[in-house]
């Protein structure tokens, strides 16, 4: 089964088994995140990340490692401390099937151009189309002051590199110096 | 990455007979289109009128405000240290009336009839309901000060209403000399953000700090303790000298003699335990109580509104339904959070009634910024569940809590940046 149908399927299903089990239901977990991260998941920003549209797997990492302390955050461990591993697959599927609805940043073009370049050389292969939503997350459209504290948390090891990522991402700034993390970030930013 | 499981397959071949109920019409299945009317446009009664429609289009909704614009107490005290304006805090209810398709009346409710199921507005309007959800926020204890009255708050300010009484704050603070002193009165618990009293001296010490820096704030408490103190008292030490000769924040608390009775408005002077307090600029938080309405519906027990906290449907009178500050929700607090999350509780359960069913298991979140400085912010989150007996809103073993103490300069960076999220977000998830 292609995955983005299973996907859909699972997410289908488990807002309606959800309503049998005991506790609340994803949708009614989902929605207490709303005041953070904007209703269904879409951040209004200026800075926390839309959720919406995420891969549910990697929803389901972060959660669990905000929950182990893997990953640092300021507030996500104290709220992720409050759910199953089992709710927050649950919450992945729910947000999994919400659209995100993304708004324009202010990039500069210059800027974005360079990340564009040094998107497709280095980061592409596993953000596929731009770094829309996909199995190594969401970056197309995403608040850049959140993108700004995920690299610097890799790059000051606040947070553990996805396999091979390190490497590209040393490579691109080898290639353009200081310039290159913003311009990925730019570039990413001015997609919506 | 193939993490299909046995779960998940048994969950495809027995889910299929459940899907239809996801995607059931129930509107179309009524006879009559149901009613619901909301009293007070602020967090709680906004969030629950754009849920209902945005859950069940088929539902009538209109929404009963006082006001024709929401300015949020959120974010107001930063108003006063002049980083930002009263507008960017002031939003109007269209989105609620063109996206969502909610009735907004712009009126009083001065009547609420439980038996009759109809709501009466001051121009003699009645609102029939099938479910009535009501949200109106404070309203102020004004016996407890001697001296402070409605009237003498025009010129010596609570502000505990955003709106005019902040521009007046503000106003106040920038006609103040250097040197001068701003005195606040904070409230006895339980009132609206509690938090806040802590937040507003910190957002004056800032302004004062950058263009009044001789200036001192004494901030005179009923309490002998606050929310999120170890992280105030830290920040202000970092930032306003706090418990050194040169403090520009000073704290009297309950057992220092913080307790004020009361004020002389001629000479701006409070009568605290501890003796006399002339402020060049006085702020008194009165103690507080449940919205008017709520007292003249017959919803309250006390000062407050008890509720079934599965539902948040009155104790007193069926078919309606109490939320945010209004209400007694321990061990939420009063806050802007808590009313969102309570609103979204209310209209599953409304909508769980609707269709002949009984409301499901509710969850709450509640979280609360609070900005010391420029790039100082700090937060205390919780999620909830409700107790086995369903008597107390109970946070879950292990979840919340504040922010670190001893946080990296970073992270109470990134704070102010999420507080600022926060804002925009709770605003969007109400009304836009
Ligand atoms: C200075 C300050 C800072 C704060 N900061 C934060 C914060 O950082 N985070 C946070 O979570 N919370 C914060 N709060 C708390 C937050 O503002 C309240 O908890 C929240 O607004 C409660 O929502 P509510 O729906 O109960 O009432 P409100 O939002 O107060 O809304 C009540 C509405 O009902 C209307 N109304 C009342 N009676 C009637 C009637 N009879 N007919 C028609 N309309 C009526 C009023 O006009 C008002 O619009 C702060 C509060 C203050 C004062
Ligand atoms: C008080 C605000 C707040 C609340 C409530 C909140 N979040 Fe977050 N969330 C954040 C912030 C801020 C971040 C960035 C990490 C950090 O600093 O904590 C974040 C990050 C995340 C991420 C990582 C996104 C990515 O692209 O990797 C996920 C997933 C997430 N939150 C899910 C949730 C879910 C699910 C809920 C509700 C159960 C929730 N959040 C409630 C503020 C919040
Ligand atoms: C070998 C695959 C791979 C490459 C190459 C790669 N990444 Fe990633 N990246 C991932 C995966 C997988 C994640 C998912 C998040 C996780 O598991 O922490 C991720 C996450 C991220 C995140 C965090 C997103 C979030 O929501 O918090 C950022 C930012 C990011 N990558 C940027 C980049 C940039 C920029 C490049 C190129 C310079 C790059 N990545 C190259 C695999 C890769």
């Amino acid at each position: 089964m292609k995955k983005t149908v299973r996907h859909l399927l699972l997410a289908l299903l488990a807002t309606s088994s959800a309503a049998q089990a005991a506790g609340p239901t994803a949708q009614a977990l989902a929605f207490t995140c709303a005041g953070c991260h904007g209703t269904d998941g879409s951040s209004v920003g200026p800075s926390s990340p839309t959720i919406a549209g995420m891969d549910p797997d990697v929803f389901t990492d972060a959660m669990l490692d905000y929950k182990n302390e893997k990953r640092s955050s300021t507030i996500m461990k104290r709220i992720a401390l409050g759910y199953t591993d089992e709710q927050i697959r649950e919450m992945g599927f729910f947000f999994y099937r919400q659209q995100p609805r993304t708004k324009p940043q202010k990039t500069d073009p210059e800027l974005v151009a360079l990340g564009k370049s040094l998107h497709d050389s280095y980061c592409e292969k596993c953000h596929e189309e731009g770094g829309r939503p996909g199995d190594a997350g969401t970056l197309a459209g995403q608040w850049m002051p959140y993108l700004e504290h995920a690299m610097s948390d890799y790059l000051n090891d606040q947070r553990r590199w996805p396999r091979k990522m390190e490497r590209k991402v040393k490579e691109a700034v080898k290639a353009e110096g200081e310039r290159a993390v913003p311009a990925l970030i730019q570039y990413y930013g001015s997609q919506n | 990455m193939n993490r299909i499981n046995r779960r998940d397959f048994l969950r495809l071949a027995g889910g299929s007979t459940l899907a239809a109920g996801v995607f059931g019409f129930p509107g179309l299945l009524l006879a009559n289109t149901r009613k619901v009317v909301v009293v007070g446009g602020g967090v709680g009664g906004c969030t629950a009128a754009k849920y209902l429609r945005k859950l069940d289009p088929t539902l009538d909704v209109t929404l009963v405000e006082a006001k024709s614009h929401y300015t949020s107490c959120f974010m107001s005290n930063e108003v006063l240290s002049g980083d930002r304006s009263i507008e960017s805090i002031t939003f109007s209810y269209a989105d609620l009336r063109d996206k969502y398709g909610v009735n907004v009346i712009i009126d009083s409710a001065v009547g609420i009839d439980p038996v009759a199921r109809e709501v009466r507005t001051a121009d003699g309007t009645r609102l029939a309901y099938d479910a009535c959800v009501v949200s109106p926020g404070v309203d102020f204890k004004w016996e407890a000060i001697d001296g402070y009255d409605a009237q003498v708050a025009e010129t010596i300010p609570h502000a505990w209403f955003a709106g005019p009484q902040t521009v007046t704050l503000r106003n106040q603070l920038l006609a103040m000399p250097d040197g001068g002193k701003v005195v606040i009165v904070a409230p006895p618990n339980p009132f609206k953000c509690p938090p806040g009293p802590y937040e507003r001296a910190s957002q004056i010490a800032m302004y004062c700090k950058h263009h009044k820096p001789k200036s001192k704030i004494l901030i005179l408490d009923p309490k002998a303790k606050f929310s999120k103190a170890g992280l105030f008292k830290q920040g202000w030490a970092q930032h306003y000298g706090f418990e050194t000769d040169n403090a520009m924040i000073e704290w009297v608390g309950k057992e220092q003699g913080g307790t004020v009775s009361a004020l002389d408005p001629s000479s701006g002077t409070v009568k605290a335990e501890a003796g006399d307090f002339h402020g060049d600029v006085v702020n008194i938080i009165p103690p507080q109580k449940a919205g008017k309405i709520a007292h003249i519906a017959d919803l309250v027990d006390g000062d407050w509104c008890p509720v079934d906290k599965r539902t948040f449907e009155s104790e007193r009178h069926p078919g309606i339904y109490v939320l945010g500050d209004a209400s007694s929700a321990a061990k939420m607090p009063k806050s802007a959070y808590a009313a969102n999350s309570q609103a979204k509780v209310a209209v599953a359960a409304i909508l769980a009634r609707f269709a002949g069913q009984e409301p499901g298991e509710p969850t709450y979140v509640n979280t609360c910024y609070s900005i010391i400085a420029e790039e100082h912010g700090i937060s205390v989150a919780a999620v909830y569940r409700l107790s086995e007996d369903g008597k107390v809103i109970t946070s879950i073993e292990g979840s919340g809590g504040l922010s670190p103490m001893d946080a990296s300069a970073e992270h109470r960076k990134r704070e102010v940046t999420y507080a600022h999220s926060w804002f925009q977000n709770v605003i969007d998830d109400m009304m836009q």
